[in-house]
């Protein structure tokens, strides 16, 4: 008789692993939260905390920064998908810490809320005394990512601080802190957005319409194509056009750049990915203002 | 579609590098990625930009994996990164390390999830210190492959010669180290010599290029799929009906109506289901995440694991592990209250000592330190306030392994290797030292694969630990007679026994031996390695040997674990009989310090039983009408009649058989077995 090998692929293993965390996160931290932005990498975040727990219910709530700039799409498809999965939901939004003068709104045409949406984040982290954000960042999506623990550990100030980290050996994760500091943590990190789509596709998992291919009114700037709308006017010399495209990325309207395509299936978007020159990224504005721009932001508490 | 089969799914390793910036590792693994066209056009044009700006004329592959701005500024790596890429038959996830010996923290945190670590050499510089270091970590951290890359070929035109003279350099170091498998590639990563292309350069070279030996190298049997552990993490408690333990199972497979045990209560109950999201699963293996319920409603809680009925982990309070300090801020304090974290347990502990501290770059073993900084590696001994389950890291790295955490800050401190319970270690240092000086081995490149099965497992299985009992002495003394005996009734009393007799083995395995000197030491060399394998069979070996020369004793001894605590408590227990053994060798010159031992050890692994008779007794015994034939000239170097018998000098009994009955003899010696083969 042949021996058993039990073979797995990198998907379960991905999955099993996150899952992992999910729990570990649940079982060390007093009050985690997960962190929900619509977008695909927080919806297979989000799919992954209720397969780790059913039958029993996902044992903490998810949280959205709305910085009022989203598609239409999402906040839909966020409200659908929460009844879906049976999870809670906290909205806290950029708009109020403006109003409340906690921040100020960015000058100059077409603002980004990505700074501003940190100051909201943190803010509502100490509302709730929350002690650990899970967050659905991947470390494969940049370079300062790459180095990015399974458990992030946050000063007081919620600041990262690169040479502060714990080092992580094997699936041991230490979660033990002092009042006032707290975590962030990475269930998805050892994932490609390969595997994301490949996974999505395997499971059949319901995404929001933005990522299937759609006809919309764009504009390019800097060589990126953004979706034109309240928060995205055209800007003087610049044009509008029309397109077949869809978005690898969701966040911030003013931000998310989308890719020319035709993709209307899941299928269809595993093969595109698989055969792309362009990091998804390579389509965020924000991350192109300087070449260590993301590690700035992390530091400051951004994801 | 073209691109389909990049699709299809795929398996997963996980490896590790480990070099300085002058071995090439950044820039070998940015020609990995670039070579397989992982790199994207923005990343391209970024990287384009930012070699133009750094005032280089080609586009710098390293840049690719210099992640973090204070690096790039001084040019190194400082920290582990992990990068991902694949292939149409795997996925690779890299942890990227430094390699400088101030990171050996980063190295160690790299190698602790890694199913391999590729090694690289500088082709002009050869196996250097740090090349060592590499392998030796590779070989603590237990990763199971190891492929050693000899780097710049370009700049050694390409020669054999010199890829073929550091493999044998190498190899002769790894000889030292416990890395069951080891391949050399020679490589040009800037020039992409062998890295992705088989190098049009070295047509010499017939193995794989370094893409392809990581896409074929076989990781499924390095899986335990033998032990079943299972770490309870959470408890999912949705309703009344349904009470499920959450977990991954870290080692091992396991099926539905299996008999298992929580530890530590040591209930006993079966698998009721195995669940899995709204899936029911039949049996599940390493590496799953599941919930299990049971049959039984019995207590466990997050730190509880469950394990199957006659597969029990060590629940020890007490053990000895290899730790790695991690700290810079304070060093190793053995007063420190720490607390330990292994598998979902966490428990307040103590590190007792520091047995040794061990040099990264050599393997020696530093006696006089007694503490450990940053960097640092050493054999400490660990006790916990709860006990902790655990088996060997060498069998398990899920359930051998664990951290430190400062109780004050929480930060992670050390990283520890399990490597036995307390009391069987020092044996086995104590035989380590002692092989060591015995003969060289002839044949080379092998490694010792210490298997699936543990002696512990062997002891549990028995109810007894194993034993090589020894009865020297003239021809004639009753050495066959009393262990044929002996071995009668510890058979009848349900003992795992057998007996090696002198005349027997002359029949088969050594009946190309005779009786010169040679001859001789040669048989009792193979008697002692065949005593051995029953040893570790986890069985009482009783072995009848006239064994005449101290030497041949003396080597047959120091196969076996010495009594560690003999020189501490002389005189064990009273026993008149039970003399204590001056280890033959433990004073010999260049002695390597041995470590001190802790008390409540177990008895040694060895019994020298001396069959004392006078030469007039046994000639007049003579069973065997040897002596009247050796008197007549027909035997030569016949012991007593001429040739010596060496009589021992601190044999653990002796039996002087002039004046014991043979009853009182196998009384003797078999209450003498008893004990010392008692748990």
């Amino acid at each position: 008789m042949a021996p058993e090998t039990y073979p797995r692929n990198t998907l379960d293993i991905l999955e099993a692993e996150a899952v992992y965390v999910i729990r570990e996160v649940a079982a060390q931290f007093e009050r985690p939260v997960m962190l929900f932005s619509g977008g695909k990498d927080s919806i297979l975040m989000s799919y992954l905390a209720k397969k780790a727990f059913w039958p029993g219910k996902i044992p903490f709530p998810l949280m959205h920064i709305d910085t009022g700039h989203n598609f239409d799409e999402t906040l839909e498809y966020r409200d659908w998908w929460m009844k879906e999965i049976g999870a809670q939901l906290i909205v806290r939004y950029v708009e109020d810490s403006i109003r409340q003068g906690r921040v100020a709104e960015e000058e100059g045409p077409n603002p980004s809320r990505n700074a501003q949406q940190t100051v909201t984040l943190l803010d509502a982290l100490t509302e709730f005394k929350f002690d650990c954000a899970m967050g659905g960042a991947r470390r494969d999506e940049e370079k300062a990512r790459a180095k990015e623990r399974f458990f992030s550990f946050r000063n007081r100030f919620g600041h990262w601080d690169p040479k502060n980290q714990r080092p992580e050996l094997w699936n041991l994760y230490n979660g033990m802190k002092r009042p006032g500091e707290h975590f962030r943590a990475f269930p998805i990190s050892n994932w490609t957005e390969l595997d994301v789509w490949q996974y999505m596709l395997r499971e059949q998992v319901p995404l929001p319409s933005l990522y299937y291919t759609h006809e919309r009114e764009i504009v390019r700037r800097d060589g990126v194509i953004l979706a034109l709308g309240p928060y995205n006017r055209l800007v003087d010399g610049e044009e509008a056009e029309t397109a077949w495209i869809r978005f690898r990325t969701i966040g911030d309207m003013t931000c998310t750049g989308a890719t020319e395509s035709r993709a209307h299936t899941l299928e269809d978007i595993v093969n595109e990915i698989a055969a792309t020159r362009v990091t998804e990224r390579g389509g965020r504005a924000d991350d192109r203002r300087s070449e260590a721009a993301m590690e700035d932001r992390k530091k400051q508490g951004y994801f | 579609m073209e691109y389909k089969t990049l699709v299809k799914e795929r398996d997963l390793l996980r490896f590790t590098t480990a070099g300085s910036v002058d071995d090439g590792k950044s820039t070998l693994i940015g020609r990995m990625l670039f070579d397989t066209k992982q790199i994207f056009q923005d990343q391209m044009d970024q990287l384009e930009v930012t070699s133009r700006l750094r005032g280089e004329e080609n586009v710098n592959l390293a840049l690719l994996t210099d992640g973090l701005r204070a690096e790039r500024e001084q040019g190194i790596t400082i920290d582990v990164a992990y990068r991902y890429f694949s292939t149409a038959h795997r996925k690779f996830i890299i942890a990227d390390t430094p390699g400088h010996e101030q990171y050996t923290r980063n190295m160690v945190t790299g190698a602790s999830t890694a199913d391999l670590a590729i090694v690289l050499i500088d082709a002009r510089n050869g196996v250097l210190t740090q090349s060592k270091r590499h392998g030796i970590i590779a070989s603590l951290l237990g990763i199971p492959h190891v492929v050693v890359c000899v780097n710049k070929m370009d700049l050694v035109d390409y020669s054999r010669e010199r890829f073929e003279e550091i493999v044998a350099d190498y190899r002769e170091f790894a000889q030292k180290l416990s890395v069951h498998d080891i391949e050399f590639i020679p490589v040009s990563a800037l020039k992409g010599d062998n890295v992705v292309n088989r190098s049009e350069n070295m047509s010499w070279f017939e193995g794989a290029p370094l893409l392809q030996f990581l896409e074929n190298v076989t990781i499924a049997a390095d899986r335990n799929l033998v032990d079943f552990r299972f770490p309870v993490q959470h408890v999912v408690r949705p309703h009344q009906d349904f009470r499920g333990f959450a977990g991954q199972i870290v080692s091992g497979t396991i099926k539905v109506g299996e008999e298992v045990v929580a530890l530590p209560s040591m209930q006993r109950s079966r698998i009721k289901s195995i669940n899995f999201y709204k899936a029911e699963l039949e049996e599940a293996a390493e590496g799953q995440s599941v919930i299990l319920t049971l049959e039984d409603e019995i207590d466990i809680s997050r730190g509880d694991m469950i394990v199957r009925r006659h597969n029990i982990p060590e629940v020890e309070h007490e053990f000895e592990a290899t730790l790695c300090w991690m700290d810079e801020r304070r060093e190793l304090k053995t007063d420190t209250n720490y607390i330990l974290q292994q598998t979902t347990n966490r428990s307040h502990a103590l590190v007792d000592e520091v047995l040794y501290q061990l040099d990264v770059n050599t393997l020696h073993r530093r006696t006089e330190s007694e503490t450990l900084r940053l960097n640092e590696i050493g054999r400490v001994k660990v006790t916990t306030a709860k006990p902790v389950f655990f088996d060997p890291y060498e069998r398990n790295r899920n359930t051998g392994g664990f951290i430190l955490i400062d109780p004050d800050d929480f930060r992670t401190v050390g990283a520890g290797m399990i490597r036995y319970s307390s009391r069987s270690t020092i044996e086995e240092l104590k035989r380590e030292e002692r092989a060591k000086r015995l003969k060289t081995p002839k044949s080379t490149g092998i490694t010792w694969d210490p298997g699936l099965v543990g002696p512990q497992d062997r002891i549990r299985r028995q109810g007894h630990g194993p034993l090589c009992v020894w009865l020297t002495g003239l021809s004639g003394a009753g050495k066959s007679t009393i262990a044929k005996e002996v071995e009668k009734r510890l058979f009848d009393e349900g003992y795992q026994i057998t007996r090696l007799d002198g005349d027997n083995v002359r029949h088969g395995l050594n009946a190309d031996l005779g009786f010169n000197r040679e001859d001789r030491r040669e048989n009792i060399r193979r008697v002692g390695h065949i005593a051995r394998l029953f040893y570790d069979f986890g069985a009482i070996v009783l072995c009848t040997f006239i064994s005449p020369y101290r030497e041949e004793r003396s080597y047959v001894r120091a196969l076996f674990p010495a009594a560690p605590g003999a020189a501490a408590e002389p005189g064990a227990a009273g026993d008149p009989n039970q003399t204590d053994p001056s280890s033959p060798d433990a004073a010999g010159p260049g002695t390597p310090p041995t470590p001190p031992t802790p008390a409540g050890t177990r008895p040694a692994g060895f019994l020298e039983v001396y069959t004392k008779a006078s030469l007039a007794e046994a000639e007049r015994r003579d069973p065997k009408g040897l002596y009247k034939r050796a008197r007549a000239g027909e035997i030569h170097g016949f012991t007593g009649i001429d040739d010596p018998y060496e009589e021992p000098e601190a044999p653990e009994i002796i039996l002087d058989t002039d004046r014991l009955s043979v009853d009182e003899a196998v009384e003797q010696l078999t209450e003498a077995i008893r004990r010392a083969s008692a748990l």
